[in-house]
């Protein structure tokens, strides 16, 4: 782990592991770790905004604590819940064998206590990385509490007392602009917005993560993808599609995309999602965007 | 001397950092005295007499949204390096018209700032030269086109007008917004038993359930987009229709309004400013091509990749404002409203045409976009408007 001294050593630590960020995602993720304030990232999706809480862990060797948002999350699920079936459970055993003197304390205490991904993540002997991820897909409400959680790093249970942060998690929220976030929280946290890569980072990215690829392939499979993102997609493919394609191709053995038009052809579906867009990108397409790739 | 442009008179960074801040909230980024103190600590924990490392820094912290993150660079540029801002405004002037109004309008806004002696933020006073032509320059054709702009848009918000279209507005926006969810969660009152709350409660009791706790659907307000037609052929419309979007986007903070003639350009913010004289401004600028030719296609299709992934979700109206007499292409109508429509959203068309007799929806741009809508209604007086509520209260 250690004290990171400069900007520049994040950046190389993340290529380390494995994951090509930009100088601006750089600063921030630094700024982030070094103010110790949230990260919130945008961008669309598949361009690595999940991942990089992931590398994050890796890099400093902690645990990744996941918040999956949806709507409809509320405090029982994110932070913390009574286990009432076995406080109920106990009081009755307690009512049977005629000991009820301290059954409440009993019931009160963090044995019946459901640790939530939120309370889970201040309570680490090791500060985690905590990922809220898709934090625009919960409701405002939800926001609120969030905002309340990460000012102060403390939760106050009624029962049990206001548990405070053994160690202040390094949280990264992610948001793909389902609903505009509110102005709070944007205020509250270091901003990156993640573009898709540009070709030189794209490959070193697939170089990265697919060493074995073959330097002209690996080329012309970024050409590609670049030239495919500046057609009219519904969605344009991201890192991740790049990377699974990537290795769709190797794995379907092409050594040039050029070699055969029909696997390639089929090998898209790594990339288009839709059945529009599938429709956008024919054989004559595709073929004219590897021509551009070469 | 050239290259050295900061102002002597700043004395420390953090008066500097100050002064950015306030730079940066004049051009519409809110940040406040908690960005100031980050951006100073930031700046302890970099290096920075490098400019670069400087600008990435300040932009995670001050940028906090998209818009802002792809115009930060450009106001770093124009506070840090005075020359960013002359070379800005020069290049404008030749070749976007749009661009240049904005910022001969910053300016303005900068000269009442210092002639009133709040912020004397942009005036390097070694260099008074070359700045004071820009700012002279920069009043002149701010002036000139409020005067030109500024009395169409004051009539198009006579008071009368706009009270009641404001109303009718506001009503409509109110039968359109008012949905409940289909899942239930806790509450006061309610139709159903939260048997959840109940036997956690009944803990406390014994296991007795004295207290009942309820559930109930919770509202889960419609989000409305509106766009107006300003091209010539609605030009007669346009007055009373801005009056009806600013009664819409009174009505709920979470309506977004846009014009389009041959560009599209989002109006929510300006028709919300408080102060009437900077939104009669603002609107001005925005109104450059009003009353030219409509590209219907286009603008949608901008619509949809710049703005609906933000704005537009299962829960919006999007409604047109709009006579369907297009330039472009009728395919790109009906290909642009397809992918609005897969966003889930209900399209309302409201075309002042229709309200004619006889009228029939032969222009081209108007039979392609047909199919695609929910609801296609005449809008040539505000009773027409009035008369929709029952009808857009069911949709």
């Amino acid at each position: 782990m250690g004290e990171i001294m400069n900007w520049t050593d994040v950046k190389s630590d993340l290529e380390e592991q494995g994951y090509v960020a930009s100088d601006a995602l750089a600063m921030a993720l630094y700024l982030s770790i070094t103010l110790e304030r949230p990260l919130l990232l945008e961008g669309a999706a598949g361009v690595g905004k999940t991942q990089i809480a992931k590398t994050l862990a890796d890099m400093r060797q902690t645990n990744l604590i996941r918040l999956q948002c949806y709507e409809g999350l509320d405090a029982s699920a994110a932070i913390y819940e009574w286990n009432y079936q076995r406080q109920l459970l106990s009081i009755r055993a307690a009512a049977d064998s005629q000991q009820q003197d301290d059954i409440e304390e009993k019931i009160f205490s963090e044995k019946y206590l459901l640790r939530r991904p939120l309370l889970e993540a201040i309570q680490q002997e090791v500060a985690p990385v905590l990922l809220i991820d898709e934090i625009d897909r919960a409701d405002e409400e939800f926001e609120a509490y969030l905002l309340e959680i990460l000012s102060d790093f403390q939760i106050s249970i009624p029962e049990l007392g206001t548990v405070n942060a053994v160690t202040k998690p390094l949280v990264v929220l992610t948001a793909n602009g389902a609903r505009d976030l509110s102005d709070a929280l944007r205020r509250r946290c270091i901003y990156s917005f993640v573009d898709y890569p540009d070709r030189t980072t794209e490959l070193a990215i697939l170089k990265k993560r697919q060493p074995e690829l073959n330097a002209r392939l690996a080329e012309q499979i970024v050409g590609f993808v670049q030239a495919l993102r500046k057609e009219e997609l519904e969605k344009k493919p991201g890192v991740a599609e790049t990377l699974d394609w990537a290795a769709a191709i190797a794995g379907l053995g092409l050594r040039d995309l050029s070699d055969d038009p029909a696997t390639l052809q089929a090998s898209l579906v790594c990339l288009l999602k839709t059945q529009s867009d599938q429709a956008t990108v024919p054989t004559e397409v595709a073929q004219r965007l590897v021509g551009k790739a070469a | 001397m050239r290259i050295t442009r900061f102002p002597t008179r700043a004395d420390g960074v953090a008066e500097r950092m100050t002064g950015f801040m306030a730079h940066l909230r004049l051009n519409g980024i809110n940040v406040g005295v908690a960005e100031t103190e980050t951006a100073l600590l930031a700046l302890d924990s970099i290096n920075a007499i490098n400019p670069e490392q400087t600008r990435l820094a300040l932009k995670a912290i001050c940028a906090n949204n998209t818009d802002r993150y792809a115009k930060f660079d450009e106001l770093f540029n124009a506070y840090w390096y005075a020359r960013g801002r002359q070379r800005e405004r020069k290049q404008a002037t030749k070749e976007k018209p749009y661009e240049k109004d904005r910022w001969s309008n910053r300016s303005l806004l900068d000269d009442a700032m210092q002639a009133a002696g709040i912020g004397t933020i942009d005036t390097p006073d070694n260099s008074n030269d070359g700045e004071a032509e820009q700012s002279g320059d920069g009043k002149l054709v701010a002036s000139t086109m409020v005067n030109i702009n500024k009395a169409d848009l004051r009539e198009f918000m006579k008071p009368d007008d706009l009270a009641r279209a404001q109303q009718v507005a506001e009503q409509m926006a109110r039968a359109i917004r008012d949905r409940r969810s289909r899942r239930r969660r806790a509450a006061k009152r309610g139709s159903a038993l939260d048997l959840r709350r109940i036997a956690r409660k009944s803990v406390a009791t014994g296991g007795e359930p004295l207290h009942l706790f309820k559930r109930q659907k919770p509202d889960r307000p419609v989000h409305l987009v509106a766009l107006l037609d300003v091209s010539g052929s609605m030009t007669v419309y346009a007055r009373v229709f801005l009056a009806f979007l600013k009664g819409l986007i009174a009505a709920d903070q979470r309506t977004d309004a846009y014009l389009f003639h041959t560009q599209l350009v989002r109006i929510s913010d300006a028709l919300r400013d408080g102060d009437t004289f900077r939104a009669v401004n603002r609107l001005s600028m925005m109104a450059q091509g009003f009353g030219g030719g409509t590209r219907i296609g286009t603008n949608l299709d901008l619509f949809n990749r710049q703005y609906a992934t933000n704005m537009v979700n299962g829960r919006s109206v999007v409604m047109i404002l709009s006579d369907g007499y297009d330039t472009d292409p009728p395919e790109r109508i009906a290909a642009a409203l397809a992918r609005l429509k897969k966003r889930g959203c209900k399209i309302i068309w409201l075309n002042p045409l229709k309200g004619w007799k006889d009228y029939k929806p032969v222009a081209k741009g108007m039979a392609a976009a047909l199919p695609h809508l929910d609801v296609f209604a005449a809008a040539n007086t505000l009773d027409d408007l009035a008369a929709l509520e029952p009808h857009l209260a069911r949709i």
